[in-house]
């Protein structure tokens, strides 16, 4: 597994304390963090939503297999899922390989962008995973 | 796996590591009241040869199939089961209480599972099957908790009234809790599920019916299955006789999405009703919702072949509350008995062993017919048929008893609509002989 500073974070994201991250604001784009990836280890299947599902901030919207635990993903913001990658149905490897690009996970378009205001970003984030350690 | 008991000393030793004195000592956190302190009330021992004597004592008392003539099924069938598997499963590497987890001291074990799940795939007609669960009502109560997981907007089954009726009430008992309802679908004149109220039920998530039923009719799956998928419900199809699918197709090629029911017919003892064998079969596509364990073939670092539990992450050892099931237990053995049955007789034998049995029900029904007895339902019979006796049923079954012949059984209790009627069942255990003297008797 990674030390902590061999962990990749996008300064340009904002981080959950449950391991998600979001990119955008009115549609959100969430996936999960390479610090989840990297605890996980090899993911073998990744539960989509369906496209136009109704989401309630803290609601599980996926789930994420690894060859060690089912994990549930989180959505951070309320709001309809408009799109989902369907590239993991196949490639579910690809969560590990690129979290923060082709292992994103679902686009959500979001009814309260106040929401985000309460997300940390990378510094903090960090902050939390060195107070986990 | 073999079992081997804690010594007295194992105890001692274990008791120290942790700081307790003594067993009592031990247990001192549970309250007096909810403790069994002291002996049991129990009779003193006896020798071997006096126990031998006492048990067929209490054995001549009750009457069992090898010195009665028992047209009772309901569930529980009357099968011969080849000598070799009892030999084969009484082994203590098989005759074990539990599901050992641990692949490198259970190879036999795990691969005699993996052999009873491809076999019984093959005779459903589907392409995944668990490890088993308890027994045919549990089936099927976790099959319909699947299409709730698998169908999560939804909140309603509807389940056919010729499903066994035991089976129901447990499903009652596991849907009490739950925010979903039962909806029963009644019977037509003909002895089949009656599908014509469907459309009306709203948030259909399955539709589950038994083949054959409770009555021993052979239900249209594939018009079921149809008419469950034009509503975006999955089909489950269930049963309490699967020697049925050695001469039908399985339910998964008549479009069932699940499989799941009782498999006591597969070689494994009466027993006064236990322990039973609860199949579960269904899509590939489904096999993330599957209750319960998964055996799987893998291959070593070697490259040699070996099985281990699979898809784990999905059970309650891992997964706690949030698991597919929190009721994963099987009879493992009865799982094994059933790979060594169904190996035993092989694809013909299943067939022409389920035609013995088509011929020989067809016959009495024939022949009571023949001698006044009415036959309510029209529907095409397996092994099983509902049967209006002439006369008196009530009487009939006191007076045949004192001749050690069990008719059937009376659906008074279950069905108050068919009160007078038996439910018969034949197998090929039933000689010609038999056959016709229950005629005899029924009409004397």
């Amino acid at each position: 597994m990674k030390e902590i500073h061999e962990l990749h974070l996008p300064e340009e994201l904002k981080y959950t304390q449950d391991h998600e991250w979001t990119r955008g604001t009115e549609t959100v784009r969430i996936g999960i963090t390479d610090f989840a990836q990297d605890q996980l280890g090899d993911i073998v299947f990744v539960e989509l939503p369906e496209v136009g599902t109704q989401f309630e901030a803290q609601d599980v919207f996926a789930t994420v297999e690894s060859v060690k635990a089912v994990s549930e993903v989180y959505t951070p913001v309320s709001g309809e899922v408009v799109a989902v990658n369907e590239a993991l149905e196949e490639n579910p490897e690809l969560v590990n390989k690129d979290p923060y690009g082709e292992g994103w996970i679902v686009d959500i378009k979001i009814s309260d962008s106040s929401q985000l205001e309460s997300l940390m970003d990378s510094t903090a984030y960090m902050d939390m995973l060195k107070g986990e350690e | 796996m073999r079992y081997l008991p804690h010594t007295q000393q194992d105890i001692q030793n274990m008791l120290q590591v942790i700081g307790a004195s003594s067993l009592e000592d031990l247990f001192a956190t549970i309250p007096d009241r909810s403790c069994r302190l002291g002996d049991l009330d129990l009779p003193g021992p006896l020798s071997e040869w006096d126990l031998r004597r006492h048990m067929a004592e209490l054995a001549s008392g009750t009457v069992n199939s090898d010195h009665a003539s028992v047209f009772l099924g309901a569930g529980n069938y009357e099968h011969y089961i080849p000598s070799a598997l009892r030999h084969l499963t009484s082994r203590s590497e098989f005759y074990t209480a539990y599901t050992p987890y641990q692949p490198e001291v259970s190879q036999g074990t795990l691969q005699g599972v993996f052999e009873y799940q491809t076999l019984i795939t093959r005779l459903m007609g589907l392409e995944v099957s668990n490890a088993s669960v308890y027994d045919g009502a549990s089936a099927l109560s976790e099959a319909l908790l699947m299409t709730l997981r698998i169908n999560k907007k939804r909140s309603r089954v509807a389940v056919s009234k010729a499903i066994h009726p035991h089976y129901r009430k447990i499903l009652a008992t596991y849907f009490e809790p739950l925010y979903a309802e039962i909806v029963e679908l009644p019977y037509t004149e003909d002895g089949l599920t009656d599908t014509s109220g469907l459309e009306q039920i709203e948030d259909l998530a399955a539709v589950a019916v038994q083949s054959p039923n409770f009555f021993g009719c052979i239900e249209p799956i594939a018009g079921v299955a149809e008419a469950a998928h034009d509503l975006g419900a999955l089909m489950v199809t269930c049963f309490s006789e699967p020697l049925a699918y050695g001469l039908l197709e399985g339910p998964g090629t008549h479009g069932s999405d699940v499989a799941c029911g009782e498999g006591q017919s597969l070689g494994i003892p009466q027993s006064f009703g236990g322990p039973g064998l609860g199949i579960f079969c269904t899509r590939k596509k489904y096999v993330r919702n599957i209750p319960g364990r998964l055996i799987g073939q893998t291959h070593d670092r070697h490259g040699q072949r070996g099985f281990v539990m699979t898809l784990s992450t999905r059970e309650q050892h891992i997964r706690r509350e949030k698991a597919t099931s929190n009721i994963c237990s099987n009879q493992n053995l009865c799982a094994i008995m059933a790979a060594i049955y169904m190996a035993c007789l092989g694809g013909s034998g299943m067939h022409e062993l389920a035609q013995l049995n088509l011929d020989k029900a067809g016959h009495l029904k024939q022949e009571l017919q023949k001698a006044g007895a009415s036959i309510p339902f029209s529907a095409p019979t397996f092994n099983e048929f509902v049967v209006r006796y002439p006369g008196d049923g009530a009487s009939l079954t006191d007076r045949l008893a004192a001749k050690n012949i069990v008719p059937g059984l009376p659906l008074d209790d279950y069905y108050p609509e068919l009160a007078g009627h038996h439910l018969v069942n034949v197998t090929e255990t039933k000689s010609k002989e038999d056959l016709d003297q229950l005629v005899k008797e029924v009409t004397a």
